[in-house]
C-alpha cells in the first residue's frame, strides 16, 4: 500500500524535473538558433589596462564555437536532468544561466573588444543602493514592519545629499542625508507602531510624499539656484596594494566610500541580527511579539529603533545617487532601486549576506544594460533598460513562493493593558 | 504565605473580568484555579504577570507589596507563567528561547552561547526536564515545548508557576509526564497555580482549589472533600450532567466509504496516507488524535476544502472526491468546522445573515435577484429559540455572541436543515460546561434520528462519551479502531503513536 505512495511522488518528481530539462534543452537551442548561427570573428574581454602594473593578457574567444559550445552544455545538463533526475539540480540550471549569459556577452562582443573589468566594477556600484535599500528593508522586516516606503527614503536621502552637500561639502551632506532618511523611517514607525496604519498605505504614502515635495523644490529651489544642486562627489579611493591587483583589485579596492561602507554594513547587520542579544531580540520582536513582551521585551520601542536605523540605512543609499555618483539632484532619480531593493531582501531570504548577493545579480543587470549600449548591438536600448526589472520579476516570481518572510510581518502590535 | 492577592478588580469597558478577587498560595502548595472560558482566569494571571494593571487591589509577595509595571518586573519577583498558546518563537533554538531577554553575553553584545547552553542543561538536569538545547521549537512535539517553556521560566528564578490551561494541547501520556514534572516542582517548594476548567485534573493534582465564575471566587474546596459533580456545579451555577446518556443503536445502512485516501502537502510530503473507513446511519464515528496528525486535513478533503491527491471518497454510493463544498452541502452533509470564528461565521455579518451563509442562494431566501430577507430573519429566529441561543436580536453582529452561543448558533444552522450526515470538528472547543451538555445532546439526538456523525475531537473524553466506534489518528494515519466504552489509557498510548 505505502509503495502506492511513494510510487505517485516519485511521479511527481520526476514530472517536474523532466519540464525543467525540456526547458534547458529549449534554451540550448534557442541559445545556438539566435546568437550561435552567422556570427563570426573573436570576441576580445578585456582584463586589465595596459597601465596597470600587472597587466593580464586579453581573453579572447572564438564567438562561433564558444557559443556552440555553451549551447551544447546546456542541452547536455537538460537531458542529464531528464534521464537522471537528481536530486539537487538548482546546481544545472545556475550553470545553465551562468552560460547562457556568457554566450550573450560573447555574441555581443564578437568581432569588438570589451572591458569585462569595467563591467563587474559597474556591477558592484550598480549594486550598492539595491544592496543598502535591501539592508534598509531587512532592518525594518525583521521586527514585522514592512517598509514600502524605501524608494521614497532614497529619494529623500538623495535630495538631501544634494542640497546639503552643496552647502555644506558632501560630508556634512552625507550626515544630513543619513538623518533625513532616519527622519522619515520614524515617521513611518509612528504611523504604523503607534498608530497602527495599514504598513502598505503607510509605505506609499511616503513614496508620494517624498516624490512629490522634492519634484516641487527641485523646480522651485534648485532650477533658480542651481548652485544649491552641486554638490561635490565621493572620489574613488585606491587601498594601496590590494587595489594593484589583477582584476579584483579595481573591482574591490577602488571605489567610493558607498562601496566601502555597503560592504560593512553588510557585514556588521549579519553580525548584529544573528549574534548579538539585541539583534535575537530583534528577530523574536518580528517572529512572535507577544513572546518577547511577555519577556520583558518592549515591542514598541525595538520597532521604532530598528525602522529608524532602516530609514537612515536608506538615507544613505539615496546619497549614493547624488553624493557617491553625479553630484546633483533630479526628480524621480532612484528610478524604483527601492522596490528593487525589497526584491533583493526577499531573493536573499531576509539575511543581509543573501541580499547582497541579490543586489549583485541586479547591480549586473544594470551594468549589462549600460555596456551594452556602448557595444552597439542590435537590441533596441529600450529593451536593454528592461534589463533590471524583467531579471527582478523572474526572481520574484521564481523564489518568492519558497520564501519564508518573519512570523509577525505587516501585523500591527497593540499592547493590552 | 507566598503569594497574597487582596481585592484584586479589573473591568474591560464595562465588562468586569474580575472584581475583588482575593487568593493564595503558599510554598510547596498546588492551587488549582478552576473556572469555565470567559470566568476571568486568564486576566487574573495577567494582572499576576505584569501583562495588566489591576484597576484596584493589592498583590503581596512574601508579605511585600508588588506593583509590577510589566511582564519583567514580575519576573524579578519570582513570578513565571507558562501561557496556553506556548510563548516560543518556532525559528529559534531551545538555548535561544530560553535566554531571550537575559542573554548572557561578551564583548560587542556577542550571546555567549556556551554560557547560555550550560545553564539550559543545568537547569533541565537538575528539575529533570529532558530536553536538547540546540534542538529548533518547531522541529519538537509539544510537551517537549511545554518543558521548554518551564526551564525558561525557572531560568529567571521563578518562585511562583502559574500554569494556564496546560494539558489542552498534550496527550494523555504527556498529560502524566507533565503532572510528575509539577509534582517534583513542587517538592522544590515552588508556588504552583493550575489554571484549567478539567475538573478530574484539578482533583488529582491540586492541594486546594478555587472556583472562578464570572470574574468573582465563588467558592474554595479541596480534592478530598469534593467530587465532580459538586465542582462542575460551583462552575457553572447550576446543576449539570456530565455525561450524555447513549443508548446502543443497530447500525444503519452505510452513509459514507472512504478509500485509500492520501493527501500530499505543498511541499509534496504526505500528510494523510491511506485512510480507509466507513459510516453508517446511526453511528457516531469518533476521531482521537493530537491535533496536528492529519485530522483537520482529513476533514479539509472530506467537507471539498481540500484537494484529496489519490483516493476514493463515496457519500451515499456516489463517488464524490474533490467536488465543490456547495456540491457536497447539497448532498445534506452538515460541516461545523474545528475554527467557528475563522470558518465557521462573520464575525462582523449579523445572526440573519451568518444564518443565511450557506443557504443563500436556496428557493427560501432568494429569487436569483434578491434575498428575502423576511425569511432570513424568520429562520434566524426559529434557530435562535430552538438552540437556546443566547441573544436579545437576531441584528447584532456574531462577535458580540459568547463562544458557546456562537457555537450554538452554528450547530443551529448546520442542523436544522435536512441533514444526512454530520462531520463535527472540535464541537466544544472553548465552550462552557452548559453549553457543552446542550451540544452532546443534540449530537446524540442527531444520531439517534438516523444521522451519522464524524465527531474529530482533540479531547479524549468527548470522543468516549459520544462515539459508537473510535478511530485514531497518528502521522496521517489511522493505526488503531476501537469500540465504544475503551480504555482511555489504551486509546491515550495510541495517540502516543504505540500500536
Amino acid at each position: 500500500m505505502n509503495n502506492h505512495t511513494t510510487n505517485k511522488m516519485q511521479d511527481v518528481k520526476t514530472k517536474k524535473s523532466t519540464i525543467i530539462g525540456l526547458c534547458l534543452i529549449f534554451l540550448g537551442c534557442m541559445i545556438y538558433l539566435f546568437f550561435g548561427l552567422g556570427v563570426e570573428g573573436q570576441a576580445t574581454f578585456r582584463l586589465s589596462r595596459p597601465t596597470d602594473p600587472f597587466a593580464l593578457p586579453n581573453l579572447i574567444l572564438p564567438a562561433h564555437s564558444f557559443i556552440g559550445a555553451s549551447a551544447l552544455l546546456i542541452a547536455f545538463f537538460g537531458g542529464r536532468i531528464i534521464i537522471k533526475a537528481p536530486k539537487k539540480y538548482t546546481i544545472f540550471i545556475a550553470l545553465s544561466f551562468f552560460l547562457a549569459i556568457a554566450a550573450f556577452l560573447v555574441w555581443a562582443t564578437a568581432g569588438k573588444s570589451f572591458s569585462l573589468t569595467g563591467m563587474l566594477q559597474a556591477t558592484l556600484v550598480r549594486a550598492v543602493p539595491i544592496a543598502l535599500a535591501a539592508m534598509a528593508g531587512i532592518m525594518c522586516e525583521r521586527v514585522a514592519v514592512i517598509n514600502i516606503g524605501i524608494e521614497g527614503m532614497l529619494l529623500a536621502g538623495a535630495f538631501a545629499g544634494a542640497v546639503f552637500g552643496s552647502i555644506f561639502g558632501n560630508l556634512i551632506g552625507l550626515i544630513l542625508a543619513i538623518l533625513v532618511g532616519g527622519f522619515f523611517g520614524f515617521i513611518l514607525a509612528a504611523l504604523v507602531v503607534t498608530f497602527r496604519v495599514d504598513q502598505i498605505i503607510a509605505g506609499v504614502a511616503i513614496n508620494i510624499f517624498v516624490l512629490g515635495i522634492t519634484s516641487f523644490l527641485t523646480s522651485h529651489l534648485l532650477k533658480s539656484n542651481p548652485e544649491l544642486n552641486d554638490a561635490p562627489i565621493f572620489k574613488s579611493i585606491k587601498i594601496p596594494f590590494f587595489s594593484e591587483i589583477p582584476v579584483l583589485g579595481p573591482v574591490l579596492f577602488k571605489q567610493n566610500i558607498f562601496v566601502y561602507f555597503a560592504i560593512f554594513i553588510v557585514i556588521v547587520s549579519t553580525f548584529y541580527l544573528f549574534k548579538t542579544a539585541y539583534g535575537l531580540r530583534a528577530r523574536a520582536v518580528g517572529e512572535h511579539p507577544k513572546a518577547a513582551e511577555t519577556l520583558g521585551i518592549s515591542v514598541i520601542k525595538t520597532r521604532f529603533y530598528h525602522v529608524i536605523m532602516g530609514g537612515m540605512i536608506a538615507g544613505f543609499g539615496g546619497a549614493w545617487f547624488t553624493l557617491g555618483s553625479v553630484g546633483r539632484f533630479d526628480e524621480g532619480m532612484t528610478g524604483g532601486r527601492g522596490f528593487i531593493g525589497l526584491a533583493a531582501m526577499i531573493f536573499g531570504r531576509w539575511h543581509p549576506i543573501g541580499a547582497l548577493f541579490a543586489a549583485l545579480i541586479f547591480g549586473f543587470a544594470d551594468s549589462l544594460q549600460q555596456k551594452l549600449a556602448i557595444l552597439r548591438t542590435p537590441i533596441p536600448s529600450e529593451f536593454l533598460a528592461m534589463a533590471p526589472y524583467l531579471v527582478t520579476i523572474i526572481v520574484v516570481a521564481g523564489i518568492v513562493g519558497n520564501a519564508k518572510p518573519p512570523q509577525a510581518i505587516g501585523q500591527a502590535y497593540v499592547k493590552e493593558n | 504565605m507566598k503569594l497574597k492577592l487582596n481585592a484584586i478588580s479589573k473591568s474591560f469597558g464595562p465588562v468586569k473580568a474580575n472584581s475583588n478577587i482575593n487568593l493564595t498560595v503558599d510554598n510547596g502548595e498546588i492551587l488549582g484555579l478552576l473556572g469555565e472560558n470567559g470566568a476571568g482566569k486568564t486576566t487574573l494571571m495577567n494582572i499576576l504577570t505584569g501583562l495588566y494593571k489591576p484597576d484596584s487591589g493589592t498583590i503581596l509577595i512574601d508579605n511585600q507589596l508588588k506593583e509590577f509595571q510589566n511582564p519583567r518586573e514580575a519576573n524579578k519577583s519570582g513570578v513565571g507563567m507558562v501561557h496556553q498558546h506556548f510563548m516560543l518563537v518556532p525559528v529559534f533554538s531551545v538555548t535561544e528561547n530560553i535566554i531571550l531577554g537575559t542573554e548572557p553575553t561578551t564583548r560587542f553584545n556577542k550571546i555567549d552561547l556556551k554560557t547560555a547552553t550550560d545553564k539550559v542543561v543545568k537547569i533541565s538536569s537538575e528539575y529533570k526536564l529532558d530536553v536538547d538545547p540546540n534542538a529548533l521549537i518547531e522541529k519538537l512535539p509539544v510537551g517537549i515545548q511545554q518543558r521548554v517553556e518551564i526551564i525558561k521560566i525557572l531560568l529567571r528564578n521563578a518562585e511562583i508557576l502559574i500554569f494556564d490551561e496546560p494539558t489542552a494541547v498534550l496527550t494523555p501520556q504527556e498529560v502524566t509526564e507533565f503532572f510528575e514534572i509539577i509534582k517534583s516542582l513542587k517538592k522544590t517548594g515552588k508556588a504552583i497555580i493550575f489554571i484549567t476548567h478539567k475538573l478530574h485534573e484539578v482533583l488529582e493534582i491540586c492541594d486546594r482549589i478555587n472556583v472562578l465564575r464570572r470574574g468573582k471566587i465563588v467558592g474554595e474546596a479541596f480534592p478530598t472533600k469534593t467530587n465532580n459533580k459538586k465542582l462542575a456545579e460551583l462552575m457553572v451555577g447550576r446543576t449539570v450532567k456530565l455525561r450524555t446518556s447513549r443508548r446502543k443503536m443497530e447500525k444503519g445502512k452505510e452513509l459514507l466509504k472512504v478509500n485509500n485516501l492520501s493527501i500530499l502537502s505543498d511541499k509534496k510530503e504526505p500528510i494523510l496516507t491511506n485512510i480507509d473507513l466507513v459510516l453508517h446511519q446511526n453511528e457516531i464515528l469518533g476521531i482521537a488524535g493530537v491535533q496536528g496528525n492529519g485530522q483537520t486535513e482529513f476533514i479539509e478533503a472530506l467537507t471539498g476544502l481540500r484537494k484529496a491527491s489519490t483516493g476514493k471518497i463515496v457519500y451515499f454510493g456516489k463517488e464524490c472526491i474533490n467536488i465543490t463544498p456547495r456540491k457536497i452541502h447539497a448532498l445534506g452533509i452538515r460541516h461545523i468546522p474545528e475554527d467557528r470564528q475563522k470558518q465557521g461565521l462573520i464575525g462582523d455579518f449579523s445572526l440573519i445573515e451568518n444564518i443565511i451563509l450557506n443557504t443563500y442562494y436556496e428557493k427560501d431566501f432568494s429569487n436569483n435577484l434578491k434575498l428575502n430577507w423576511l425569511n432570513a430573519k424568520k429562520e434566524a429566529r426559529r434557530i435562535i429559540n430552538q438552540y437556546d441561543v443566547r441573544t436579545n436580536s437576531e441584528d447584532i453582529s456574531a462577535n458580540k455572541l459568547s463562544g458557546g452561543n456562537q457555537q450554538k448558533l452554528l450547530i443551529g444552522r448546520e442542523m436544522s436543515r435536512s441533514i444526512n450526515l454530520l462531520i463535527a470538528s472540535q464541537p466544544t472547543r472553548g465552550v462552557d460546561v452548559g453549553s457543552i451538555e446542550y451540544i452532546h445532546s443534540q449530537i446524540i439526538k442527531a444520531r439517534n434520528k438516523g444521522i451519522g456523525v464524524i465527531l474529530n475531537s482533540t479531547e479524549l473524553e468527548e470522543i468516549i462519551a459520544l462515539s459508537d466506534r473510535i478511530i485514531v489518528f497518528y502521522e496521517g494515519k489511522i493505526i488503531a479502531e476501537f469500540p465504544s466504552n475503551s480504555d482511555p489509557k489504551i486509546i491515550g498510548l495510541a495517540m502516543a503513536g504505540v500500536k
